[in-house]
């Protein structure tokens, strides 16, 4: 079966963010970037089912600017097959990623796709489950266990949901959005790395792809929230239990 | 035009966040009906029908909703949408997997995780994940919403007199997704993210047996358990205890961070809390500038001392 992940390139979680002071944004220049950590969780699944020899092939995409290019190189390293690269504006809504990845899953004739459940920077959750609409596939979000049933016709799917797990039972083609228990992600080794500037890094243009991209949904400013104000120090537990109870009203 | 709640239940009970799914739509100013789908879930309309704001009740009851699966519930919401100009779902995991596989379906955007309505049209809604606040508008026929329960937790009136109900009898067949089972956490404590009170430990801790104090100081409060992701990485606690930008979001009344330096990953996920308290060994650490009380010293004589003046 031939698996395609998705990754973004984002600010760096450990990054403090800073707001741009026109409110146009987050600022991102100068700004250490890498793979959404939910879509490492994703790559490591796909390597994983390549390693079992349940998936014939892996794709890696990215849609954004040149530098997501690192990125398709470091999935490469982790043991991708090959990558697609689509240039595009960082601000794609996810409508619009999922008409993309739509046109891409057909073209190459994908069976499965895994992408992290959500991108750090704008929290979206939505382009796994809009991808799985558009195509008329099943969704798994949320996914902390996969294990692909029958020769690989179907899966069964541990999702974390609100307050404990939920085991699903989906038929293949489907959409896989992983979540933080799935695996721990590997680090590439020196060779691979090496190895992985010899493989196949494809980039395809949206107009080829001949994929609408506008959509009727717009960011309109971005804005610091507010800060807290400073606290004080406590010199004892007496005194932290007097200000919880007598000042914050928090405990009894 | 009218506006769409989408009920989150489990054919018995109403879930709280679907109150607080409505008290948003009322700021939109429109009438407001609620979709319950599910099978046997006669007491959730019932329910429903008592909400002051509610104008109208439609009843999806049926076996192939039992589980309330993203598969058919888009189907049937998308059947049901050419009457509303607003569907919202509260921002759970239901919400999160059903209101973005319907914008699929209906090839329209949608706004997750909104904390502030400015108008019918333009929503606030937090992104890295609370770092900063975007605002965004919104031009399709239907705007998707999902909304974070902890922004509209205002009270919300009865009535004598119940909403109007309306059987809804379209069945939409799962045709390739099935349930096989749910597991509830069968933890004592409160859940992380509805929690009233969160005390977390970080690598302070050293090590997994130590992480019990932590534990045992949470029985004491009716706390949740959260972890630093450097806690969870040193393996004192498994992954989903994680509070921050790649875990849980928390919020709760009171938050108690101990053996926490503070990494912006963890911040992220806990700064919105009500009170904060920190307490650590090193007074430079990060965690002391957000917090509204901080307690520099050593946690292993601190932790048992709070564990003996606690009642």
């Amino acid at each position: 079966m031939k698996v395609l992940v998705a990754l973004k390139r984002v600010v760096d979680p450990y990054v403090k963010i800073r707001v741009r002071a026109d409110g146009s944004g987050v600022e991102t220049t100068n700004v250490k970037m890498s793979t959404n950590p939910f879509d490492e969780i994703a790559i490591e699944e796909a390597v994983r089912l390549k390693e079992q020899g349940i998936a014939t092939s892996t794709t890696v995409i990215a849609l954004g600017n040149v530098a997501s290019q690192e990125n398709l190189r470091a999935a490469l390293a982790l043991g991708i097959d090959n990558a697609l690269f689509v240039p595009c504006d960082d601000m794609l809504q996810p409508l619009a990623v999922a008409r993309i990845l739509q046109q891409i899953v057909v073209r190459e004739a994908v069976q499965l796709v895994i992408m992290g459940k959500q991108a750090i920077d704008d929290d979206n959750n939505q382009v796994g489950q809009m991808l799985a609409a558009l195509l008329s596939w099943p969704q798994c979000t949320f996914a902390s266990a996969v294990k692909i049933l029958d020769g690989g016709t179907s899966v069964e799917v541990t999702r974390e949901i609100d307050g404990g797990l939920e085991v699903l039972y989906a038929q293949l083609p489907a959409v896989i959005t992983t979540d933080l228990r799935l695996n721990t992600p590997r680090y590439a080794s020196l060779p691979n790395i090496m190895r992985a500037k010899q493989k196949p890094l494809t980039t395809i243009t949206v107009e080829e792809l001949a994929v609408p991209t506008q959509t009727a949904f717009k960011v309109l400013s971005v804005a610091a929230p507010k800060t807290r104000e400073a606290g004080i120090m406590v010199d004892s537990v007496d005194a932290l239990l007097d200000k919880l109870r007598n000042e914050a009203k928090v405990i009894a | 035009m009218k506006i769409l709640v989408i009920a989150e239940h489990d054919n018995e009970h109403l879930k709280a966040s679907t109150v607080a799914t409505i008290v948003a739509a009322e700021k939109l100013a429109l009438p407001i009906e609620v979709l319950v789908a599910g099978y046997r879930c006669q007491a959730v309309a019932e329910k429903v029908r008592t909400l002051a704001a509610v104008s109208r009740v439609i009843v999806a009851d049926h076996e192939v909703y039992q589980d309330q699966l993203a598969e058919n519930l888009a189907l049937l919401l998308q059947s049901l949408s050419s009457s509303y100009s607003h569907i919202l779902a509260a921002a759970s995991t239901f919400g999160k997997d059903l209101l973005p596989r319907l914008a699929g379906l209906l090839q329209v955007s949608m706004a997750s995780d909104i904390i502030e309505i400015v108008d019918a049209n333009t929503f606030i809604r937090p992104i890295y994940a609370g770092n900063a606040l975007a605002t965004v508008s919104m031009h399709d026929a239907i705007r998707l919403l999902t909304v974070r329960s902890s922004a509209f937790n205002a009270a919300i009136t009865t009535k004598a007199e119940l909403a109007e109900l309306s059987i809804c009898d379209t069945v939409y067949a799962l045709e390739k997704t099935k349930l096989i089972k749910r597991i509830e956490s069968k933890s004592e404590r409160p859940e992380l993210g509805q929690a009233k009170v969160v005390i977390s430990g970080g690598r302070g801790l050293q090590n997994k047996e130590n992480f019990a104090l932590i534990e045992q100081l949470a029985d004491k409060l009716n706390a949740a358990v959260g972890a630093s992701r450097a806690a969870v990485d040193a393996g004192f606690v498994p992954n989903d205890y994680q509070v921050g930008q790649t875990g849980k979001v928390v919020a709760p009344d009171l938050y108690i961070a101990i053996g926490i330096s503070g990494a912006i990953q963890h911040l992220a996920g806990m700064k919105d809390s009500r009170v904060i308290v920190a307490i650590n060994k090193d007074a430079e650490a990060p965690i002391f500038q957000i917090a509204d009380y901080g307690l520099v010293g050593d946690l292993f004589k601190i932790i048992p001392e709070l564990l003996a003046k606690l009642p």
